[in-house]
C-alpha cells in the first residue's frame, strides 16, 4: 500500500548501551528531532516520545487501524512502521487536523452523525477517511465501506461512520 | 416535567469535541513522571504446576527494576473476591484467585511473573530472560467434559469442577408437560466470545508513602467497586484509595470485573514507591481479560397443537473458566434463568445451571450477559415450534405474547415485567420489512432454487439493575442503587456528579439533558462528572443498561430536590407564598403576574449569599440522592432479518435488517439509535463470525485480531431502526435502558432467518456461529 518516498540517511549515535539513531520528523507542521532505538515503533514514538496521545493502539497485528496516521500523504498504520523509517517524513495526526480552532469537515461530520461512541477508534477512522476522500472525493457507500475496512469499531456498527464520511465528502467537494 | 424540548432532542454529544480531536484521555495516555512499566510473563500452559522460576538473568538486565512472582505476594495480597457469590445449596465453591498463582497455573495466559522496568521495551526484553520450569498437567476446556468423573480437577477441593448447581423452579412444570400435545428437545451451544473493546485494559498506580494515598487510573466500568475490592486485596483502607476511570474505550462487560493484576500493579507501586503502568496488548486482552457466554444448553419445550407454549425445561452447563470473575456466578444463572419466559405467557419454567470451572480464561458479563443466552434459546425454540406446527412464526408469537393490557405482569420465573406492548413492536417491524410481500418473494425465490429466509426475534430483557432488596436476595455483595449529586454553583452553572461510569454511551450528554430540562437552562451550562471516586458519591457503575434508568433516575430526583429548595428561596425573595409561584423555562414567577419573577440563576446566587434565605434554611444549592429503584425495567422489541444464502459457498448475505425497539422514553433518540446499531452488529458478530476457540490442550487459537473474526464495515449491513415508546411506570423518567437490546435481539433474528431459508430441507437448527463453511457442509450433505 505504501512505499517510502525517499531514504534520508540516518546517523548512528554512540551511547553506553544501545545504538540510537538520530531522526528528524515533521508532525502536524512541527519539526521534531530525537535519538531513538531502531526497534521503536512509530506509534510509540508519536505517543510516548513526542507526546501526541490522540493516536491510539488497539491491537498488535495491524488489524484495528486505531493508530492510522497520514504519512507523506498516505494513510499508514503507525504500529507497522519503525520510528527510524519516519526520518525526514511529514506526518499528520488527529491533533493536526483542525485548523485555527476550527474542526475539519470530517471531524464535524463525525460529531453531527453520532459516528463515535467510546471514541477510541475514532482518530484512526477520521485519518483513514481523510486519506480516502483525498483519493476518492466522491465515493459510493460500498467504496467507503471498503476504504474503512482496515479499521475496526466495536461501538457503532459502522452505519453512522459511513454516513459521516458521505456527508464530509459532499461538503469537501463543494469547497 | 416542563417541556422545553431538551429532553427527547437529538442533541450532539458533549463528549465528542475532545474525542474527535485526539484530546481524550485514556489510561494508556497517562504517564506520571518517573513512571515504571510492568510486563507480565504469562503461562504457555493451560494447566501446569510451577516447579521453579528463575529471574536472576532478567534482574541483571540494565533498566530492570524488579521481578515479582507468586511467592513474593504470599501473605501480602489477598485473593480476588467474587462480587456475586450466588446463594445455592450446597453453597457455591469459590476457588482462591491470587493476582499471581502460588503453585499452579490454570489457564493459558495466566500471569506467572511481573517484570518492572524503566520502559516498556526493556520490560518485554526481560520476560524472555525469565526461566520457568513447569510440570504440565492434564487439561479440560469443555464444560461437559469437565463435570465427568474422569476429568482432571482444577482444584482438589472442588469435585467435578463444579462450583455450583443453581436451580430455578417457576410454576408446575410437570403438569405443563403432562398437558402438552408435543414436546420439542434441543441441544444448543451458545459459544464463547471475546468482548474486544477497542481499548484493551490498562492500569496506572501512583502511591504517596507519606500520606499512604494510592491513586489508580483504571479502564473500569465501576470505579467504586474496583476500589472496594482492591482495598480488600491490598489490606488498605478504602478511603485511602482513589480510583479514576478517565475516558474508557468501551467495555462491553469485560471492564466490570476487578482483575488480580490491577491490585498487583498497585502493590508494586507501593513497594517501589514509584508510579507504575501496565497496558495490555491485544493478545493479553484476549488471553486473560474475561470472555463472555459459553453455555451448552439442553432444552425441552412443551406446547399445545394450537401453538400455545406451556412449559420449558432447561439444563445449562455454563463454562466459568479457571476462576470466578467478579460477576461470573450471577450471569449464567439469575440473568439467564429469570428471562426464560421471554415475551410469552408460559406456565412453568424449570432451569438448572451447572457452573463449571475449566482451564480457560475466566468468563464474565458480556453485552447482554445471560439475557442473550436466554433470548436466543427461547426465540429459537419458538421458531422450531412454528416449523413443527407449520404455523407462521409471527402468528405463533402473537398467540403467546403477554398482551399489552396485562401489564404489570408477573411471569412464572417470579419477576414482574413493568410495562410493554409486544404486539405493537412486532406489527411495526413486520410493516417495515413488508413481511407479507417478503414471504411472497421468498416463495418465488425458492421456486427458482434460491435460498431466502426471514427471521423474527421478539425479545424482552431485564435492565435497570436493580432494586437492592431483589439483587441482595440473589447473593450480590452490594445493593444496586445509584447515586448522584447535582451542584448548582453561584453563577447558576451546574455540575452533575454521577455514580455511574459511562464509557462511550453518551451520558455526559443525556444526563445534561435531564438536568437542563428540569432547570430550564442550556445543556451548555451543565457539566457531568463521572468516574473519579474522589469526586463522585459512592456509585455502582455502568453495566446492565442501568445507567439511565437508575443513574438518570437519581439525577432527576436530585434535580427535583433542588427545584423544591429554589422555589422556597424564590418565594422569600419575591415575598410571596410558595404555592403562588410557578416555575417555567428557568424562571420562578408569580402566578397571574408573570412579570414579577426571579431567574434560576438569581436564586442560585441568592442561595450562596444567604441573606435572602427563609429563616432556618441552610445556604447552598445542591442535592445528593441515592436512588434505589422499586423494580427492574423491561425493554423489549422485535427485530426482523432477511437473508439470502449462497448455495455454492454457504455465505450469508443480509438483505434487510429491521429493528423496532421500545426502551421507554428516550432522552436522546440519536444516542438510542447508536446503541441499537452497535448492539445489532455485536449480536450478528456472534451469529456469523466471532468465536473464541480453545484446542483440547487449552491453547487459545483466536488470541489475535487476525484470528478472531470481528466484523468490519464490509460485513455489517445498514439497519432500519424504529421505536415505540412504552414508559416504565416506576422510575422517575419513564426510561428503560437500551445498551444491550440490539445484541440480545439480533443473534436469534439472524439464525432464525438462516434456518428459515433452509427449513424446506428439513433443517430446524444449526449451532452458531454460522460460518460459511458450516452452512456449506450442511448443504453439501443434503
Amino acid at each position: 500500500m505504501f512505499k517510502m518516498e525517499k531514504n534520508t540517511p540516518i546517523k548512528p549515535v554512540e551511547t553506553q548501551q544501545k545504538q540510537l539513531y538520530h531522526i528528524k520528523v515533521n508532525i502536524n507542521g512541527v519539526d521534531y528531532e530525537h535519538d531513538v532505538e531502531a526497534r521503536l515503533l512509530l506509534v510509540h514514538y508519536i505517543r510516548d516520545v513526542v507526546g501526541l496521545t490522540g493516536t491510539h493502539i488497539g491491537c498488535d497485528t495491524s488489524n484495528c487501524g486505531a493508530c492510522t496516521v497520514i504519512f507523506n500523504g498516505k494513510s499508514v498504520k503507525s504500529c507497522t512502521m519503525f520510528a527510524v523509517q519516519a526520518n525526514g517524513a511529514k506526518i499528520l495526526t488527529i491533533e493536526g487536523l483542525s485548523k485555527n480552532g476550527e474542526l475539519h469537515p470530517i471531524q464535524r461530520a463525525f460529531w453531527e452523525n453520532h459516528a463515535l461512541q467510546c471514541g477510541y477508534c475514532t482518530p484512526g477512522f477520521i485519518m483513514q477517511a481523510y486519506w480516502l476522500l483525498k483519493e476518492n472525493p466522491n465515493p459510493k457507500e460500498e467504496e467507503i465501506r471498503k476504504g474503512i475496512s482496515g479499521n475496526l469499531c466495536r461501538c457503532t456498527g459502522y452505519q453512522n461512520i459511513v454516513k459521516a464520511i458521505m456527508q464530509a465528502a459532499k461538503e469537501l467537494r463543494s469547497k | 416535567m416542563a417541556v422545553t424540548a431538551i429532553f427527547g432532542a437529538r442533541v450532539k454529544r458533549k463528549e465528542d469535541p475532545r474525542l474527535i480531536t485526539g484530546k481524550g484521555t485514556y489510561v494508556a495516555d497517562i504517564t506520571p513522571l518517573g513512571c515504571l512499566y510492568v510486563a507480565f510473563l504469562r503461562s504457555p500452559h493451560a494447566h501446569a504446576r510451577i516447579k521453579s522460576i528463575n529471574a536472576s538473568k532478567a534482574l541483571s538486565m540494565k533498566g530492570v527494576i524488579a521481578v515479582y512472582v507468586g511467592q513474593d505476594i504470599k501473605g501480602k495480597l489477598n485473593p480476588v473476591p467474587t462480587g456475586w457469590p450466588i446463594a445455592t445449596d450446597p453453597p457455591i465453591k469459590i476457588p482462591k484467585y491470587y493476582p499471581l498463582p502460588l503453585d499452579k497455573v490454570r489457564f493459558q495466559g495466566e500471569p506467572v511473573a511481573a517484570v518492572v522496568a524503566e520502559n516498556y521495551y526493556i520490560a518485554r526484553d526481560a520476560l524472555d530472560a525469565i526461566e520457568v520450569e513447569y510440570e504440565p498437567l492434564p487439561t479440560v476446556v469443555n464444560q461437559e467434559e469437565a463435570v465427568k468423573e474422569s476429568a482432571p480437577l482444577l482444584y482438589d477441593d472442588i469435585p467435578n469442577n463444579t462450583s455450583f448447581v443453581w436451580e430455578l423452579k417457576g410454576g408446575d412444570v410437570d403438569s405443563a408437560f403432562k398437558e402438552a400435545d408435543l414436546i420439542i428437545e434441543k441441544r444448543m451451544v451458545n459459544h464463547r466470545l471475546q468482548p474486544t473493546p477497542m481499548e484493551s485494559r490498562a492500569v496506572v498506580a501512583q502511591y504517596n508513602s507519606a500520606t499512604n494515598e494510592l491513586t489508580m487510573w483504571i479502564t473500569t466500568q465501576a470505579p467504586h467497586i474496583h476500589r472496594l475490592l482492591i482495598s480488600g486485596i491490598l489490606n488498605m483502607p478504602e478511603n485511602k484509595i482513589r480510583v479514576i476511570a478517565p475516558d474508557v474505550g468501551g467495555g462491553f462487560g469485560s471492564k466490570i470485573p476487578t482483575y488480580g493484576v490491577d491490585a498487583l500493579v498497585a502493590f508494586i507501586a507501593k513497594e517501589l514507591k514509584r508510579p507504575v503502568k501496565f497496558v495490555e496488548d491485544r493478545r493479553e486482552n484476549y488471553l486473560a481479560t474475561a470472555h463472555g457466554r459459553d453455555h451448552i444448553q439442553y432444552v425441552q419445550l412443551a406446547a399445545k397443537k394450537d401453538g400455545r407454549i406451556l412449559g420449558l425445561k432447561v439444563t445449562s452447563y455454563a463454562n466459568l473458566g479457571a476462576y470466578l470473575s467478579t460477576a461470573a456466578p450471577g450471569v449464567p444463572t439469575y440473568l439467564f434463568g429469570l428471562m426464560l419466559s421471554g415475551a410469552y405467557k408460559i406456565k412453568a419454567v424449570n432451569c438448572k445451571v451447572y457452573g463449571v470451572l475449566t482451564n480457560t480464561a475466566p468468563v464474565d458479563a458480556y453485552r447482554g450477559a445471560g439475557r442473550p443466552e436466554a433470548t436466543y434459546l427461547v426465540e429459537r425454540m419458538v421458531d422450531i415450534l412454528a416449523q413443527r406446527l407449520k404455523m407462521d412464526p409471527a402468528e405463533l408469537r402473537k398467540i403467546n405474547f403477554i398482551k399489552h393490557d396485562e401489564f404489570p405482569y408477573v411471569v412464572c420465573t417470579g419477576i414482574q415485567y413493568d410495562s410493554g406492548n409486544y404486539e405493537r413492536t412486532l406489527e411495526k417491524a413486520l410493516q417495515l420489512v413488508e413481511y407479507k410481500k417478503m414471504r411472497g418473494e421468498q416463495a418465488k425465490a425458492r421456486a427458482e432454487g434460491k435460498l431466502i429466509g426471514i427471521g423474527i426475534s421478539s425479545y424482552v430483557e431485564i435492565c435497570g439493575l436493580g432494586p437492592s432488596r431483589a439483587v441482595r436476595g440473589t447473593g450480590f455483595s452490594l445493593g444496586l442503587y445509584e447515586s448522584a449529586t447535582v451542584r448548582v454553583h453561584p453563577s447558576g452553572k451546574v455540575t452533575v456528579y454521577t455514580g455511574t461510569s459511562p464509557h462511550g454511551q453518551g451520558e455526559e450528554t443525556a444526563f445534561a439533558q435531564i438536568v437542563a430540562e428540569e432547570f430550564g437552562i442550556s445543556i451548555d451550562d451543565v457539566e457531568v462528572v463521572h468516574g473519579d471516586t474522589a469526586m463522585i458519591p459512592w456509585g455502582m457503575g455502568t453495566y446492565g443498561s442501568r445507567t439511565v434508568p437508575v443513574g438518570g433516575g437519581a439525577i432527576a430526583i436530585a434535580a427535583k430536590k433542588i427545584i423544591e429548595k429554589a422555589k422556597k428561596i424564590a418565594a422569600n425573595m419575591l415575598e410571596v407564598k410558595e404555592e403562588d409561584l410557578a416555575f417555567e423555562k428557568g424562571r420562578f414567577y408569580v402566578k397571574g403576574a408573570p412579570s414579577r419573577g426571579v431567574s434560576f440563576q438569581e436564586v442560585a446566587l441568592a442561595s450562596y449569599q444567604g441573606e435572602q434565605l427563609p429563616a432556618g434554611m441552610e445556604p447552598g444549592l445542591e442535592a445528593t440522592t441515592f436512588y434505589d429503584p422499586e423494580n427492574f425495567t423491561f425493554p423489549f422489541g422485535t427485530h426482523v432479518c432477511v437473508v439470502e444464502i449462497d448455495k455454492d459457498t454457504g455465505q450469508i448475505n443480509i438483505l434487510k435488517y429491521v429493528a423496532v425497539d421500545d426502551c421507554g422514553r428516550q432522552i436522546n433518540p440519536m444516542i438510542v439509535e447508536g446503541q441499537v446499531h452497535g448492539g445489532i452488529a455485536q449480536g450478528l458478530a456472534q451469529a456469523i463470525w466471532e468465536e473464541a476457540v480453545y484446542d483440547n490442550s487449552g491453547n487459545l487459537i483466536t488470541a489475535t485480531l487476525q484470528d478472531y473474526a470481528m466484523p468490519t464495515a464490509m460485513e455489517i449491513p445498514s439497519f432500519i431502526t424504529d421505536s415505540t415508546v412504552t414508559p416504565s411506570p416506576h422510575n422517575p423518567l419513564g426510561v428503560k435502558g437500551v445498551g444491550e437490546t440490539g445484541t440480545i435481539a439480533s443473534t436469534p433474528a439472524l439464525v432464525n432467518a438462516v434456518v428459515d431459508a433452509l427449513s424446506h430441507m428439513g433443517i430446524d437448527h444449526i449451532d452458531i456461529p454460522l460460518k460459511p463453511e458450516r452452512i456449506w457442509k450442511l448443504l453439501k450433505n443434503r
